[in-house]
């Protein structure tokens, strides 16, 4: 218990308040809900809790992963988290006294602008909770903007299209936050071929469409058209909105470079561990002339009283604590603990260690995919299209049984799709970052060569 | 006219400077080999150049210029800023934990899922709850997720109710929740006591109320006292209620808000379960629920079944996801070694003692300013600035003289229907020797008000910046450094 308050000092504090007895302070709480009882394991001591975390901790197995599926394990420099851990950032909050809080304020303006850099976008908001709910909030920033741009239709539905490719936990999301929305309609399209048509797009898009959705790389790792599915949605006024990976921004297209007006993308990797899914943080990123239906916070560059340069929260009348129910969004808190090691880690790497880790991505999961494609049975699902750093593995047999059986080389091979995609239930998508080293692509090409279905072939 | 303050990390880069290095991709398939051209970057991301050192040491002189409860007594009112133990951090950031791939298959992660299955039980048994879904990521997207789930419960039954009842004490979240949700928040007045009216409440109430919300303490530091009469009225007008569990700080282990007929709650895992505020997130907002509301919870959920902790998405009637992947578990880890940390005694202790210290707060500081409703108070006190009395000293210039001092500042001009209002939030884990000095502070900056009123006006003079012009920030935004022009 961390409370310091002795019984000599309760008694002075309930005298100097001037009653008898603590249960007078709470005589408001009804007298039969009071002092309930509890069946609660006892208190650990520090030292007793390191050891039962220890103890769950030896039950979380750690194999070789190549795992990715939206939750990219990238390399994080220790001074990452040894600056971001500082009391004076993981113990503030919500800089709402700006004077005393400069150190958070100038970081989120800095963090913005390293996002704005590398998405190439023109404003970005203060972090989001996640991947998922970022494109979420994305989405209802392109409602918005249809509805403004088109007064006389408001209240009439509003599609909202994506691809099967976009990560399916992302689809999902947009489901919940939409789906009582009599004004809007989900589409979702179908991908055989691994990446969404331009053609195909175009034959769905129409003047009803307030915004298309897509994520280059998509859930697949492959590269979609972007630019292309870009100009269908322009072509019939709707905006189109991308989602990225961050250190992939090392070698690939930003959005703003193909004229998303939305782009969104998850933060893990990006200085934060994947830690079983969270907490990261959503990166929001958009066209300027969308700044005021943006939601979350915005840290905004101005002066004090001197003239000397100095940061605050801005642009709050959008928000929930002003607006309330006419706010376009209810987020309160943003990510600010892990925009700070996100912000701290770009910094590191800079342009040219962004480059390169990506560059290692790009390298290391295309020998990946050639040794495991080497392995008779194994082949490249979507063959010809290009992807990044993951890759579906179509497998001699039910994916799920290869993973498992990797699995007892402590290998975990990759993502069964079966589950989300059941025409791909042979299917593993594999991913291979920085991370990893030669040696151990050949360890699991290796292993893979000895499973019983692909040696008997 | 901005004169220079503490450069930004892109003012001190060097073209060509390095920190980080990855190894040699000799040998490797080459991006610019494979990677068709229109996919390709056309110049690098324009981020800062720079050593390590630079870095580090840029970034630790910014956290310099942050106050944070590890530095300074904190006592914003409704946020709980009560201390946070270090192991937690460790634990959490541990490899064990924090290399966790989510899509790790169950028998992998069975350590991670027992801690998640412990946490729930027992915040179930803190709340008086059956079920707790730990996915929200923060308070207000628990809120969303309760608002939900009522339309999902009632949807059930065949009743189309679309009104939330809100205090007009609320937290703004509460109302813009609501409408996320896309139910029409109804706005309750409270009376003088501080405390819903319940002839207001009950004249609102109707066929057409889908949920009740209610924050308990409320926003003015005071328990609802009317809570019973409240929710049975609510359930027999077929409405649930709701309560935000921001301020349960005040209530762990003193009461269960199921007993006081509450169907669902949130909990703030950043408040009373003491994980980092990390300077305004990450945080946690679990949302626990009664037995007839359990089968509407996000997925997944972890279950157990035959002695294997399992993740299971196949709940039919479920609202579905509300994020990717289970949810904030640095933080859910963080909030589970708290909780291991406390037997039910001492969240008892926990609570009471919070509302002992800030009962003990308002005590000293009554000489010079007014408590809104002048009754005992739970876990946090509303006070007034009177600026009549203070030669047109305000609130914010309280606040503002405040960090002069040393000190944190209350929340300020919330709630809204409280003028000039201060709310104090001590918790549990500062001192009596803190309180005291806080309150020779606030009692000095009273009189000041009444012999220098212009020297509190002025405050601060002596932080890295004066008073920051807000108006201006909000009318031409500047909110990214200029760099190199999008090409688009």
């Amino acid at each position: 218990m961390f409370v310091p308050t002795t019984e000599k000092e309760r008694q002075e504090m309930l005298r100097t308040i001037g009653v008898g007895s603590f249960d007078e302070l709470v005589g408001s709480i009804p007298e039969k809900a009071r002092n309930p009882s509890y069946r609660l394991p006892k208190a650990l001591t520090e030292m007793e809790l390191a050891r039962h975390m220890e103890a769950l901790g030896a039950q979380n197995r750690l194999p070789l992963s190549f795992l990715g599926g939206g939750a990219q394990e990238h390399y994080i420099p220790a001074a990452v988290w040894a600056v971001a851990l500082r009391g004076e950032f993981a113990t503030a909050y919500t800089p709402y006294q700006a004077e005393a809080s400069q150190g958070t304020l100038q970081l989120i303006y800095e963090f913005q602008s390293m996002v704005c850099r590398l998405l190439e976008m023109e404003v970005a908001n203060a972090s989001h909770y996640d991947g998922a709910s970022a494109l979420a909030e994305a989405v209802n920033v392109a409602l918005l903007d249809f509805d403004g741009r088109n007064p006389g239709r408001r209240g009439a539905v509003k599609k909202v299209i994506f691809p099967e490719t976009l990560h399916p936990h992302y689809r999902a999301t947009l489901k919940t936050y939409f789906h009582q929305r009599a004004d809007v309609r989900l589409e979702c399209l179908p991908c055989p071929d691994g990446t969404l048509a331009p053609s195909v797009l175009a034959g769905y898009v129409d003047d009803s469409t307030a915004a298309v959705a897509a994520s280059c790389p998509n859930f697949f790792g492959l590269l979609e058209p972007a630019g292309e599915l870009c100009r269908a949605a322009h072509a019939r006024g709707a905006l189109f909105i991308a989602c990225v990976d961050p250190v992939g921004m090392g070698i690939l297209a930003p959005p703003g470079s193909y004229g998303a007006d939305l782009a969104v993308a998850e933060g893990i990797g990006l200085g934060i561990p994947p830690s079983f899914g969270g907490p990261s943080l959503g990166l929001v990123a958009a066209k300027r002339s969308l700044l005021r239906k943006m939601p979350g916070r915005f840290c905004g560059l101005t002066a004090d009283r001197d003239g000397r340069r100095g940061y605050v929260l801005t642009l709050q009348a959008r928000e929930q604590h002003i607006r309330r129910e006419k706010s376009s969004s209810n987020v309160c808190t943003n990510q600010a603990l892990c925009a700070t090691a996100a912000t701290i880690h770009m910094a590191l790497l800079g342009p040219e260690g962004l480059r390169e880790a990506a560059e290692l991505c790009y390298g290391l999961s295309h020998e990946l995919a050639s040794a495991l494609t080497d392995v008779p049975g194994f082949r490249l699902k979507f063959g010809g299209a290009s992807f990044y750093n993951e890759f579906v593995l179509q497998c001699p047999q039910d994916a799920s049984q290869v993973q498992r059986a990797l699995l007892k080389d402590d290998i975990l091979a990759g993502y069964p799709l079966g589950a989300d995609y059941p025409w791909l239930k042979d299917c593993l998508l594999v991913c291979a970052t920085e991370t990893k080293t030669r040696a151990d692509l050949r360890r699991v090409a290796e292993a893979a060569r000895k499973l019983p279905v692909a040696a008997a072939r | 006219m901005i004169q220079k303050g503490e450069a930004t990390i892109f003012e001190k880069s060097v073209p060509q400077r390095r920190a980080i290095r990855f190894p040699a991709t000799e040998g490797l398939p080459s991006s610019k080999d494979g990677l068709p051209a229109e996919h390709r970057r056309a110049a690098p991301a324009a981020l800062p150049e720079a050593s390590e050192l630079d870095v580090v040491r840029h970034y630790t002189r910014l956290s310099q210029l942050n106050f944070s409860i590890d530095t300074h007594f904190y006592p914003l009112g409704s946020c709980t800023m009560k201390y946070n133990p270090k192991i937690n951090d460790q634990i959490a950031l541990g490899p064990r934990f924090s290399k966790l791939h989510p899509l790790q298959p169950d028998e992998t992660a069975q350590g991670i899922l027992e801690a998640l299955f412990r946490l729930e039980r027992a915040l179930c048994e803190l709340c008086g709850m059956d079920a707790f879904t730990l996915q929200p990521s923060a308070g207000a997207q628990g809120e969303f997720v309760g608002v939900l789930v009522a339309r999902a419960y009632h949807q059930k039954r065949g009743e189309n109710r679309t009104e939330i009842l809100i205090p007009d004490s609320a937290h703004g979240t509460n109302p813009a929740s609501a409408s996320l949700g896309a139910l029409t928040p109804i706005s309750v007045r409270s009376n003088v006591r501080g405390r819903l009216d319940v002839a207001d409440f009950k004249s609102r109430l109707s066929p057409k109320t889908a949920l009740v919300m209610l924050t308990v303490p409320n926003t003015l530091g005071l328990f609802e006292d009317d809570i019973l009469e409240i929710a049975e009225a609510a359930h027999r007008a077929g409405a649930l209620l709701y309560m935000d569990g921001a301020n349960f700080n005040a209530l762990a282990g003193l009461v269960k808000p199921g007993d006081l007929g509450v169907d669902m709650a949130h909990l703030n895992l950043h408040k009373t379960f003491s994980t980092p505020h990390g300077g305004g997130g990450p945080g946690a907002g679990p949302l626990g629920v009664k037995k007839h509301l359990e089968d509407f919870l996000p997925v997944p959920r972890v279950v157990e079944e035959a002695g294997l902790y399992r993740l299971r998405g196949d709940f039919p009637l479920s609202v579905g996801r509300v994020r990717a992947f289970f949810g904030n578990v640095g933080v859910l880890v963080r909030a589970y070694c708290y909780l291991r940390r406390h037997s039910a005694k001492e969240f008892r202790q926990i609570s009471e003692s919070a509302i002992l210290h800030a009962n003990y707060l308002k005590a000293l500081l009554k000489p010079a300013f007014e408590a809104f409703v002048d009754e005992p108070c739970m876990h946090e006190c509303i006070l007034q600035t009177d600026p009549k009395r203070m030669n047109g000293v305000r609130t914010m210039d309280v606040a503002k003289r405040l960090l002069e001092y040393g000190f944190y500042a209350p929340t300020v001009y919330f709630p809204l229907i409280v003028p000039e209002a201060m709310m104090l939030e001590p918790t549990e884990t500062e001192s009596k020797q803190s309180l005291d000095e806080f309150a020779r502070a606030m009692l000095a900056i009273a009189e000041e008000a009444r012999m220098t009123p212009e020297r509190v006006k002025a405050a601060p003079q002596s932080l890295p910046v004066k008073r920051l012009d807000e108006v201006g920030a909000a009318r031409n935004p500047d909110l990214s450094w200029p760099g190199r022009v999008p090409s688009a």
